[in-house]
């Protein structure tokens, strides 16, 4: 088992035929992604990478049983494309644009959590199940298949989690990239629920950096739980100044509660094994695995 | 994107919300003139000269000032003008002052008495929705409102498929303690503040205080605006209004190589792919003794040229002593990068401090014997752990 994604899943891309969407179309199929076709209005009919075009998601669901979407619109549209995908019939979304309105986010936000699907996004790496899917644009050859579930806003740092892990003996189920826009589909207390009820996955890795309280929320439902799988955590911005928004549109120290020290101290107080160095993730799983 | 009192205060006006008037000007001269001018339109001798820069609490710092003729209004402007302004929200050199408004009194007397009341809308991320806050204590620090009688600070969610309601536009009045004229007015005010900040995109309106005049009008005194940036594409006319001398040179010049930099007062400058490695990065280096000088996301394809750009800026910081490169490869081949970073060294010449390159993904170690082998003052590294641990040697040197 895993979760979001694996080999049954019947991926779209949406913005198939831009150079983003080709470009890493190209490079989930040769990872083995099921792709059953790509989406670009006015192209439907024709063939890219030997996959069918449609014009319509809804065309793309009928025809070629879509189940997955990945989102490569360009911002000014990608919001429309999100909703599109939910009112079609697609059950899990992943949405890598970048630079999407926040008012547009707000509003297809609560368009999908109205609906029975799952938002993963945007501005994010995408999902990856080792040797089953990547729908994502991250390194597949980073990921390992084990026991551990990622789950972290970031791109790269998620790809350095992935590899220290890989080295420290283990693996990954599935790596979850929920992006570090202020608005984002599917939170970091979602991602590690699916986690924590997946049969396969024995421990959790969360990636978390300053700004908002999606880590410290999903620290105390953890612990509300019942802390029924070993969590390690990892703040990044530790040296971080008040008020600078430090890349991600969401990564800004406002208060108190948001520093990475703040956040730290929630995650240790309800059990979750804290880590200082983003260079010992993989000695700290490996530890506290027990392996 | 922040605005001015001024241009906010326009942008508010375009959309029906009702403000204190105004002229901005950018000497004395023109603040008698403006001064006048208010006469003739409002009737009074008084007006308030208020100095426009991005920062808050500008009341605290002398930015703020009651003129009681056109003569008056000139001698504060001609003062201010000029002038580093220092307020809570700024450094302790302040702000310098390009320009002021002079704006109409409204504290005038009249039937009724003033009251000053706290009007924001801002984005609830956990809540994934736009809220109002409000309080009928304006006029101060909101925090301290906040932290000292939280019950008289109210919070209304905006469901996002419906909007705002008739019956919370309402619910704010009423919580302000208003009736009458002044009542419809508030119930009108926020109606079309909500609207004025969907449509221009913002993330943020904060006005305070917003005021009820002795005549029941209710009208923004003072405006903060904080726009979208990624929202600007559709705004052409706002983006017009970015007024770059406010913001700090190093910002805009990285702007322009398209470098996500922000500056710090440490000693080791650092170049990394992606905006959570590189905040790891900057954790790393204080782990090994040393303080981040900077944050720098050079983004997905570093290539030699963004390279280029990149360490000549890190090395336009005098109290850099080391600079850490830390590119997670993925797609891109690190021998590439390897080979971009030795180009842009050889083309940059003189680095007077040493260079750590750590490059991790497809190719590492073909990349680390480029680095190591270029005969250059560079380090090379493949995990994280290597490289925090030359930062810490070379530190030590």
């Amino acid at each position: 088992m895993s979760v979001l994604v694996d080999k049954r899943s019947r991926i779209i891309v949406q913005g198939f035929t831009g150079k983003e969407g080709t470009f890493h179309a190209e490079q989930m199929i040769a990872y083995g992604t099921n792709i059953v076709g790509g989406v670009t209005p006015g192209k439907g009919g024709q063939t890219h990478l030997e996959k069918p075009v449609f014009n319509t998601v809804e065309d793309a669901v009928k025809q070629a049983g879509a189940d997955t979407s990945i989102i490569f619109v360009p911002p000014a549209f990608a919001a429309d494309a999100i909703i599109e995908a939910a009112a079609s019939g697609i059950k899990v979304i992943v949405a890598i644009t970048e630079g999407i309105p926040v008012q547009d986010m707000i509003r297809a936000k609560a368009y999908v959590d109205n609906k029975d699907v799952r938002l993963i996004g945007p501005n994010c790496p995408g999902v990856i199940t080792p040797d089953e899917a990547k729908v994502g644009i991250m390194p597949g050859f980073v990921f390992k298949r084990g026991p551990i579930g990622l789950v972290s806003k970031s791109g790269t740092l998620t790809y350095e989690a992935a590899d220290q892990v890989a080295k420290s003996g283990l693996g990954i189920t599935t790596a979850i990239g929920i992006g570090g826009d202020p608005v984002i589909g599917t939170t970091t207390l979602e991602a590690i629920e699916l986690f924590m009820n997946d049969p396969e996955t024995e421990g959790i890795v969360m990636i978390g950096e300053i700004g908002g309280t999606l880590e410290a929320d999903a620290a105390r439902w953890i612990k509300a739980n019942g802390n029924k799988k070993p969590v390690v955590g990892f703040i990044a911005g530790q040296t971080a100044p008040k008020g600078r928004k430090m890349g991600h549109a969401g990564a800004i120290v406002g208060g108190a509660d948001d520093t990475a020290a703040a956040k730290m101290r929630i995650l240790s107080e309800n059990g979750i094994t804290v880590v200082e160095s983003p260079a010992q993730i993989g000695a700290t799983v490996k530890r506290v695995m027990g392996k | 994107m922040n605005l001015h009192e001024y241009q906010g205060k326009e942008l508010l006006k375009s959309f029906g919300v009702k403000i204190q008037e105004g002229i901005v000007v950018f000497n004395a001269a023109e603040a008698v003139e403006a001064a006048k001018k208010l006469k003739e339109l409002y009737n009074s001798d008084w007006c308030v000269v208020k100095a426009q820069v991005h920062a808050g609490g500008r009341g605290k710092g002398g930015g703020v000032k009651l003129a009681k003729s056109p003569e008056q209004a000139g001698e504060f402007a001609k003062n201010m003008i000029g002038m580093h302004l220092v307020t809570p929200q700024t450094s302790a050199e302040g702000k310098l002052v390009r320009k002021v408004l002079v704006a109409q009194d409204v504290f005038y007397p009249g039937p009724g008495e003033h009251r000053e009341f706290y009007i924001s809308i801002l984005t609830d991320r956990g809540r994934g929705g736009n809220v109002i806050i409000y309080s009928p204590d304006g006029g101060m620090d909101i925090e301290k409102v906040a932290e000292e009688t939280p019950e008289r600070v109210f919070t209304e969610f905006i469901d996002p498929l419906l909007g705002l309601r008739p019956f919370q536009a309402q619910k704010v009045a009423f919580n302000l303690g208003l009736s009458g004229q002044a009542f419809k007015e508030m119930v009108d005010f926020v109606q079309k503040l909500y609207a004025a900040f969907l449509g221009s995109d913002a993330s943020l309106f904060e006005i305070n205080p917003c005021l009820k005049t002795s005549d029941d009008r209710i009208i923004a005194v003072d405006s903060k605006v904080t726009l979208d940036d990624n929202a600007l594409f559709r705004h052409k006319d706002l983006e017009a209004l970015r007024d770059k001398e406010e913001e700090d040179p190093a910002d805009v010049e990285a702007q322009e190589y398209d470098l996500n930099y922000v500056k710090l007062d440490g000693n080791v400058g650092c170049m990394v792919n992606g905006a959570g490695l590189a905040m790891a990065t900057m954790d790393l280096i204080k782990l090994s003794g040393g303080e981040p000088a900077n944050f720098l996301d050079v983004g997905g394809t570093a290539d030699a040229e963004r390279v280029e750009n990149a360490m000549r800026f890190i090395l336009k910081d005098p109290n850099v002593k080391a600079i850490l490169i830390n590119i997670f490869g993925g797609i891109v081949r690190c021998d590439r990068v390897a080979q971009g970073v030795v180009d842009a060294y050889k083309k940059i010449g003189n680095i007077p401090v040493p260079v750590i390159v750590r490059l991790q993904g497809t190719n590492a170690d073909i990349a680390k014997k480029i680095i190591d082998e270029s005969g250059l003052q560079v380090m090379g590294a493949v995990e994280f752990q290597e490289a925090a641990d030359l930062v810490a040697s070379v530190l030590k040197q």
